[in-house]
C-alpha cells in the first residue's frame, strides 16, 4: 500500500503518531503479572524432559527405553521413531533437528524425551534409557570443515550452486554469486588495494527466557499448545506436518515473550511437547534450561570471510571482492546469502564481486539473529574501508559519503534503490557532537555503515468498536519490540481518538487470519499497515452508520477527529456523532462495527545506518571499554520514537557483546565449554556508555505513513564500529571476533613481535 | 517483453545467463514462463524467490503487474530474523 497521497511524513501534524505513551504491556511486565511460556499451567500437567547427545557426531544403532518406561511415574517417552518421515522437503531439516534420526550431529542434538508426572522422575527416565552410539569424528570449524578429507556430514550432500556439479559428497552445502563489472579490472585502476581474512565466531541471541511450551493432545486428536515463541501460525503449522494433524486442529497461542532476536522463528520443542502429550493423553510442559538453549536452540553463524578493496587517490572505491565462508550448524542453511547480498549494498560500485559457501558442521543449526548474516560481513568490508581511509589520509565519514548509495545506485544484489537514506545518515553522523569530541589516551573512534532489506509478509488485523467506544485491536504477530503500542497509535491516528482508548491483544492461531511471524522488521511495517487499512474500513462503515442515523448517503458524511460530520453544508445539518455514540448506538443501528483487513504486505522499503564507537583499551590486560556510542539510523517515519531509540540501542548493545565478549567456545572433544551466562559474556549495564541515538526519517513509499522497519538494522554495524575503534585505540588491525582480553593482547603482542604498529 | 536480471544462485542455475527476456504482465506469469524456459531454475522458484520491480522487492505478491520497461531482478527469497 502507498505512501498517502498529499501525505509528508516529515510535515505533516500527526496527531498520536510520534508521541511516547506509556507500553500497554509494562505494569505487567514489572509485577510479574505478564505470563511468559514457562508460566501456563494445566490440571494434570506431566514435565517433558529431553536427552540430548553428549556426542558432536555419533551414529545411534540403538536407543531402548524399557527401563525408563517401567519407571512409576513415567507417563511417556518418544524417540525418532515417534516422528514419521515426511515427504515436505522443506520441513525434512526441522525434522531431523527436532528428534536425531540415523545420527546425532552435534552436542545437545535431541535423542529422545520423556513426560513424567515429576521432573526429578522425568531427569531420572532419562537415566535409564539406554542409547548405543557409534563415535565419528566430528568438525566444527567452517574453515576446517570444507577442507578434503573433512569427516562429511552428510553423505548425500552435493555442493548445490556449481556447474557442473560436484561429484563427491562435502560439507559445502551451497555456493552463490552476487555482483556486477569485474573486480580485477577495478583493482588496476586502484591506487590502494587492502585484502585480509576476517574471522567471527558463533553467538547466541541470548533472549532471556529460554524456549517453554505446554502442549495438551485430547482423545480426539485435536490440541492446544501454549508457546514463547516469534509466530505461533508457523509452529500451528509446523508441528501439524510433522505431527500429522489437521491445522485446524491445532490451536496455538503465543505468550509474552522474553526476547527472540530471530532464534524463536522456529520449532524445537513444541513438537515434541505435543507428542508426548499425545502419547500419555495429558497435558505436557516443556521448558529447555539454559544449558539447554546454548547447546541445543539456534545460535548464529560462525564465519571466515575474504575481503579485498581498491580505492584511488581520491577515496573512490575501484573494485571490491568478497569470499564469504559461513558454518551454519549441522543443516545447510547458513545466512550466508543475506551476508553475500548485504556486504557491499551501502556503496556504489562498478566493479563488485561476493562469492559465498554455506557450510555445515557439528554444531547446533543455526536461527536467524537480527539481520542474518550482515553484521558479520558489515565487520569485514568496514574494517577493510576503515583502513583505506587511514592509509590515504581521508575522515572515514567523508569516504563513505563519496562512495554512498543513493536513489538510482545499482546496488551490488541487483536491483536500482530508490530513495534511500544513508546519506542522510552519514551527514547525520558527521554532525553529531560525539564525532568531534577529543579521545584520551589509549583510546580510538570507529564508524561503520549498515544495511538490511527488511521484510513485509502475511498479515491479519481486526480491529472491533466496543459499547463505550474503546477499540480492541486485534493482531496476530507476536509482540517483540513493542508493536502493541505502535498498532494501538495508528488506530487512535486513524479515528482521532486518545491512544488509550485503543487496546491490542495478539490473538490465537483460531482467532485471526494467518500472520506470518514477528521477524524480518516487518510488524510495524506490514501489521501497522494492516491496521491502518482495518481501522479505514471500520472508519467507512462508522460513517455509513451515521448517515443512516441521519438519512443521508454514506459519501455525505466524513470522520474527523473521532466525529462523524455532514461533508459539507448540501449534506445537511446535523450535529456530529462521536465514536462513543455511534457505538452506544450500534445493537440498534445495524449490529457491532468492525475493521478488517488482510494483506501480504510487500514494499517495505531498505534501510541504512551509521554508527560511532569509542572504546579505550588498557594495553596492560587487553580489556575493551566503549566510552561512547551513538546510532544514527532512517526509520522512514517513528511512529513510537522511545520504541525505536529502544530497538536502536538493543541492537548497539547486542552488537557490543558480539564484538567484544561471545563466542561459542567448543573443546576439541566437539562439545560446547560455555553453555551458561557465567562463561558466555553478554553485555551488562555496567559494561554500557548511554547509547545516543538519531532518528533519521526518509518515508518509505510503500507504506502509508512512510515507515521502514527498525528491527534488525541496528544491528549491522557495531562488530565493525567497534573493531574500528578498537583497533585506531591498539594500534593493530583487529580481524577476529571476539575482542575478549585475551585475543587483544594477542593481537597487540603480535603487532609488537613484528613491528608492525601503526 | 520483460528482460529479467538473474542473481545469485538464480544465475547459476540459468547456465550462467545474467538476464533473459520473457513475455509476462505480471510476477506470476514471469515465473511461470521463466519454469518453462529455463527447468533449472523451477526447483529454486519452487523453493521461493523475491522480485525486485524499479527497487522494490517483493516476496509473494504473483499479481503485481510489472509495468512496461521497469527493471526486474530475480533474487533468492529473503528472511530476516
Amino acid at each position: 500500500m502507498p505512501l498517502d497521497a498529499n501525505l509528508d511524513p516529515r510535515t505533516h501534524q500527526f496527531k498520536v503518531v510520534g508521541t511516547r505513551p506509556l507500553r500497554p504491556d509494562g505494569v505487567d511486565k514489572v509485577t510479574g503479572r505478564a505470563k511468559f511460556g514457562a508460566d501456563a499451567t494445566a490440571p494434570g500437567m506431566l514435565v517433558g524432559k529431553v536427552l540430548r547427545s553428549p556426542h558432536p557426531h555419533a551414529r545411534i544403532r540403538s536407543i531402548n527405553t524399557a527401563k525408563a518406561a517401567k519407571l512409576p511415574g513415567v507417563k511417556a517417552i518418544v524417540t525418532r521413531d515417534d516422528f514419521p518421515e515426511t515427504k515436505d522437503e522443506s520441513l525434512k531439516d526441522v525434522l531431523y533437528n527436532v528428534m536425531a534420526r540415523e545420527k546425532a550431529l552435534y552436542d545437545g542434538h535431541a535423542v529422545a524425551a520423556v513426560a513424567a508426572t515429576s521432573a526429578s522422575i522425568a531427569r531420572k527416565a532419562l537415566k535409564l534409557i539406554e542409547v548405543k552410539y557409534e563415535i565419528l569424528p566430528h568438525v566444527t570449524d567452517v574453515d576446517a570443515a570444507m577442507k578434503p578429507g573433512a569427516p562429511i556430514l552428510h553423505k548425500d550432500m552435493i555442493t548445490d550452486g556449481v556447474e557442473p556439479a560436484p561429484t563427491k559428497a562435502s560439507n559445502i552445502a551451497a555456493k552463490c554469486e552476487f555482483g556486477h563489472g569485474d573486480p580485477d579490472e577495478g583493482f588496476k585502476h586502484a591506487d590502494h588495494v587492502i585484502e585480509r581474512v576476517f574471522k567471527t565466531e558463533a553467538t547466541h541471541q541470548g533472549y532471556i527466557e529460554p524456549h517453554a511450551c505446554l502442549a495438551s493432545v485430547g482423545t480426539d486428536g485435536s490440541g492446544e499448545l501454549w508457546v514463547c515463541t516469534q509466530g505461533h501460525f508457523m509452529v500451528r503449522d509446523t508441528c501439524a506436518a510433522l505431527l500429522g494433524m489437521d491445522v485446524s486442529r491445532l490451536r496455538v497461542t503465543a505468550s509474552e515473550i522474553g526476547g527472540g532476536f530471530g532464534g524463536k522463528t522456529t520449532v524445537f520443542i513444541e513438537p515434541v511437547a505435543l507428542a508426548l502429550s499425545r502419547k500419555a493423553g495429558k497435558p505436557v510442559k516443556v521448558v529447555m534450561s539454559r544449558e539447554e538453549v546454548f547447546r541445543a536452540s539456534g545460535p548464529t553463524s560462525s564465519t571466515s570471510m575474504t575481503v579485498k578493496i581498491g580505492i584511488n587517490k581520491a577515496g573512490r572505491i575501484t573494485g571490491a571482492f568478497a569470499e564469504l565462508r559461513f558454518q551454519g550448524g549441522a543443516f545447510t542453511g547458513s545466512p550466508v546469502v543475506l551476508g553475500a547480498m548485504s556486504a557491499f549494498a551501502c556503496y556504489d560500485l562498478e566493479h563488485v564481486k561476493v562469492v559465498g559457501y554455506d557450510v555445515v558442521t557439528n554444531r547446533p543449526k543455526q536461527a536467524a539473529y537480527r539481520a542474518p548474516g550482515a553484521p558479520m560481513v558489515a565487520f569485514a568490508v568496514e574494517s577493510v574501508l576503515d583502513e583505506l581511509a587511514a592509509r590515504i589520509g581521508m575522515d572515514p565519514i567523508a569516504l563513505r559519503l563519496k562512495n554512498a548509495a543513493k536513489e538510482g545506485t545499482k546496488s551490488s544484489y541487483g536491483p536500482t534503490f530508490n530513495r534511500i537514506g544513508l546519506i542522510d545518515c552519514l551527514e547525520a553522523a558527521r554532525k553529531h557532537a560525539n564525532y568531534k569530541v577529543p579521545l584520551g589516551p589509549n583510546q580510538g573512534r570507529g564508524v561503520s555503515a549498515g544495511f538490511w532489506f527488511n521484510f513485509g509478509g502475511q498479515t491479519c488485523v481486526s480491529l472491533n468498536v466496543n459499547i463505550d467506544g474503546t477499540v480492541a485491536l486485534v493482531v496476530g504477530t507476536p509482540d517483540i519490540g513493542g508493536s502493541r503500542a505502535s498498532m494501538c497509535l495508528m488506530a487512535a491516528e486513524e479515528l482521532g481518538i486518545p491512544y488509550d482508548r485503543v487496546r491490542a491483544i495478539v490473538a490465537d492461531t483460531s482467532s485471526l487470519g494467518y500472520n506470518d511471524i514477528s521477524e524480518g522488521s516487518r510488524v510495524t511495517f506490514s501489521t501497522g499497515l494492516a491496521t491502518i487499512k482495518a481501522t479505514r474500513d471500520a472508519v467507512t462503515k462508522l460513517c455509513a452508520r451515521a448517515a443512516k442515523i441521519w438519512g443521508i448517503p454514506a459519501d455525505a458524511v466524513t470522520w474527523e477527529n473521532g466525529y462523524a460530520k455532514p461533508s459539507g453544508p448540501n449534506a445537511g445539518n446535523f450535529e456530529p456523532l462521536s465514536l462513543e455514540d455511534l457505538a452506544k448506538k450500534a445493537a440498534k443501528t445495524g449490529g457491532p462495527i468492525a475493521g478488517h483487513y488482510e494483506v501480504n504486505a510487500d514494499g517495505a522499503g531498505v534501510s541504512f545506518a551509521v554508527h560511532l564507537c569509542d572504546a579505550e583499551v588498557d594495553p596492560e590486560t587487553g580489556r575493551v571499554q566503549i566510552k561512547r556510542y551513538t546510532v544514527v539510523q532512517d526509520a522512514g517515519k517513528a511512529i513510537h520514537p522511545s520504541y525505536v531509540e529502544g530497538q536502536y540501542q538493543g541492537g548497539a548493545v547486542q552488537g557490543i557483546g558480539w564484538a567484544i565478549n561471545e563466542e561459542y567456545i567448543y573443546g576439541k572433544d566437539g562439545r560446547l565449554q560455555n553453555p551458561g551466562f557465567l562463561d558466555y559474556r553478554i553485555p551488562v549495564a555496567s559494561d554500557l556508555p548511554m547509547i545516543d541515538t538519531v532518528i533519521v526519517e526518509v518515508p518509505n513509499p510503500g507504506h502509508p505513513y512512510g515507515v521502514r522497519g527498525v528491527g534488525e538494522t541496528s544491528i549491522v554495524p557495531p562488530l565493525a564500529a567497534i573493531a574500528n575503534a578498537v583497533s585506531n585505540a591498539a594500534g593493530v588491525r583487529m580481524t577476529h571476533l571476539p575482542m575478549s582480553p585475551p585475543n587483544v593482547l594477542k593481537a597487540i603482542d603480535g603487532a609488537k613481535g613484528r613491528g608492525a604498529r601503526r | 517483453m520483460v528482460q529479467v536480471t538473474l542473481s545469485g544462485p538464480l544465475k547459476t542455475a540459468a547456465g550462467g545467463r545474467a538476464s533473459v527476456e520473457v513475455e509476462a504482465a505480471t510476477i506470476h506469469q514471469l515465473l511461470m514462463r521463466l519454469e518453462k524456459d529455463i527447468p533449472k531454475l523451477k526447483p529454486l522458484i519452487e523453493r521461493g524467490v523475491a522480485v525486485a520491480i524499479d527497487g522494490q522487492i517483493y516476496r509473494d505478491d504473483w499479481l503485481r503487474p510489472i509495468p512496461p520497461g521497469s527493471e526486474v531482478v530475480l533474487l533468492p527469497r529473503m528472511a530476516g530474523g
